[in-house]
């Protein structure tokens, strides 16, 4: 059903709706919310475990991060955020597509009480920071701009976010909490250096997807009606 | 299809409207949250047991809700005995532990497609600033129908990459893996569009 045959499975005029911001008005088109929706799909998937194993001893890195990266270079700001926000609404309503962890249930309300709440929450801004980053990437050397995007947007905004609440949660100083964290600088730097050679190659095999702010390809389907 | 935490019951909390409920954890969190002391968590732990044991679904699932965080609360509990007495660990571990199993109550008391038309509801105000509530709950819909064509994606990327001799290269699993998402999510524009999703 979900079965992709590589020879008759080509994309082609679907290319130049994702590069556009959405339909005229600002509104999501279908194609905008099939998209939004299926990447919150996608990071659930990337939950499941034994899909992925970053191989970092000793911290618990969840791939996950990983989705947040990808559906803010991939998507854009707008639809980055909406995925995230779409993807939390169903973890609130109690879908368990958290990945495994021991400090928060896989899904359900509780997720947003937990003392790492804050980090899931800032998933939102930090899809819209990587997505407004990576449509302003410069022509020339797009991977290293790419790189800056996601420390920015998936390392620094879920930082800032995410260690004052848990800090407020746990009752504990900020420097106290900010030390905690640390651990998990180096599996962020390794997610990092995923999402930006993922996103550089999916810029490789689906061209035109990635949104990009003055090269945008002309439409090619005038024919189909939007 | 049970997809989401929801157990089952026919108590007073089970027939309670979700918004009622939404509405009451959050409010009644952030309350706790701003006025944290010993006093107000006593209260709140007593009316949250209360509510819990209301719900007839036995103390394995209120024991279930807390699990999960029992082990960040020890290591939270330890931390504030050291830097801020037993009370203030007591009150900050409460908390901790209300907080997650008054809102695990809700999930498991709620079934998923109520707190998913509880969210549709709350976007009606936004219809103001340009939000469709129908498409809000489309987008729910869709993303929930999702989630298994997605993972099924992934697991034949993943069958794909060790066939190829790929077994490690997280590039061989993420880049086929998002390229058809984004195929798949390509169709499903196509058929929302055909139903005429971008007419009105």
């Amino acid at each position: 059903m979900h079965d992709v045959h590589p020879l008759i499975d080509v994309p082609d005029t679907s290319a130049d709706t994702l590069t556009g911001m959405s339909t005229p008005s600002g509104r999501f088109s279908a194609r905008d919310l099939a998209l939004v929706a299926v990447f919150a799909a996608l990071l659930a998937a990337l939950g499941l475990p034994g899909s992925f194993a970053l191989p970092i001893s000793g911290v618990p890195v969840t791939a996950q991060t990983l989705g947040v990266m990808l559906a803010g270079s991939v998507l854009g700001a707008r639809r980055g955020a909406l995925a995230m926000v779409t993807f939390l609404v169903l973890v609130a309503a109690g879908l368990p597509l958290l990945a495994p962890s021991a400090v928060r249930p896989q899904g359900g309300l509780a997720v947003f009480t937990s003392i790492t709440a804050g980090f899931l929450i800032a998933w939102v801004p930090a899809a819209w920071v990587i997505g407004k980053l990576v449509e302003m990437r410069p022509a020339r050397f797009p991977l290293g701009w790419i790189v800056l995007a996601n420390i920015v947007g998936g390392v620094v905004v879920v930082y800032a976010i995410g260690v004052p609440i848990q800090a407020w949660v746990g009752g504990l100083p900020l420097t106290k909490a900010l030390l905690g964290t640390v651990a998990f600088l180096p599996g962020d730097a390794v997610k990092v250096a995923v999402s930006a050679v993922v996103t550089a190659g999916v810029l490789r095999g689906y061209p035109g997807i990635v949104p990009d702010r003055r090269h945008r390809p002309e439409p090619q389907d005038a024919g189909t009606a939007r | 299809m049970n997809l989401g935490s929801y157990l089952p019951g026919d108590s007073l909390v089970h027939r309670a409207p979700a918004g009622v409920k939404l509405v009451l954890l959050a409010v009644g969190l952030l309350a706790l949250g701003v006025f944290r002391s010993p006093w107000t968590v006593t209260v709140a732990a007593v009316l949250t047991l209360a509510a819990g044991i209301a719900t007839g679904l036995g103390a394995r699932v209120l024991w279930a809700q807390i699990r999960p965080v029992l082990l960040v609360s020890a290591v939270v509990g330890a931390f504030q005995v050291w830097l801020s007495g037993p009370v203030q660990a007591a009150v900050v571990v409460g908390w901790l532990l209300v907080a997650v199993l008054a809102a695990g109550l809700v999930t498991v008391t709620t079934p998923l497609p109520r707190l998913l038309d509880a969210v549709v509801t709350a976007a009606g105000p936004l219809r103001r600033v340009g939000v469709d509530p129908e498409r809000v709950a489309l987008l729910l819909a869709l993303a929930v129908r999702s989630v298994p064509v997605v993972a099924g994606l992934a697991r034949d990327v993943q069958e794909a990459r060790i066939a190829r001799g790929e077994g490690r290269s997280v590039r061989a699993f993420a880049v086929p893996l998002v390229i058809r998402t984004v195929r798949y999510a390509d169709r499903l524009g196509e058929a929302l569009a055909a139903r005429g999703v971008d007419d009105d």
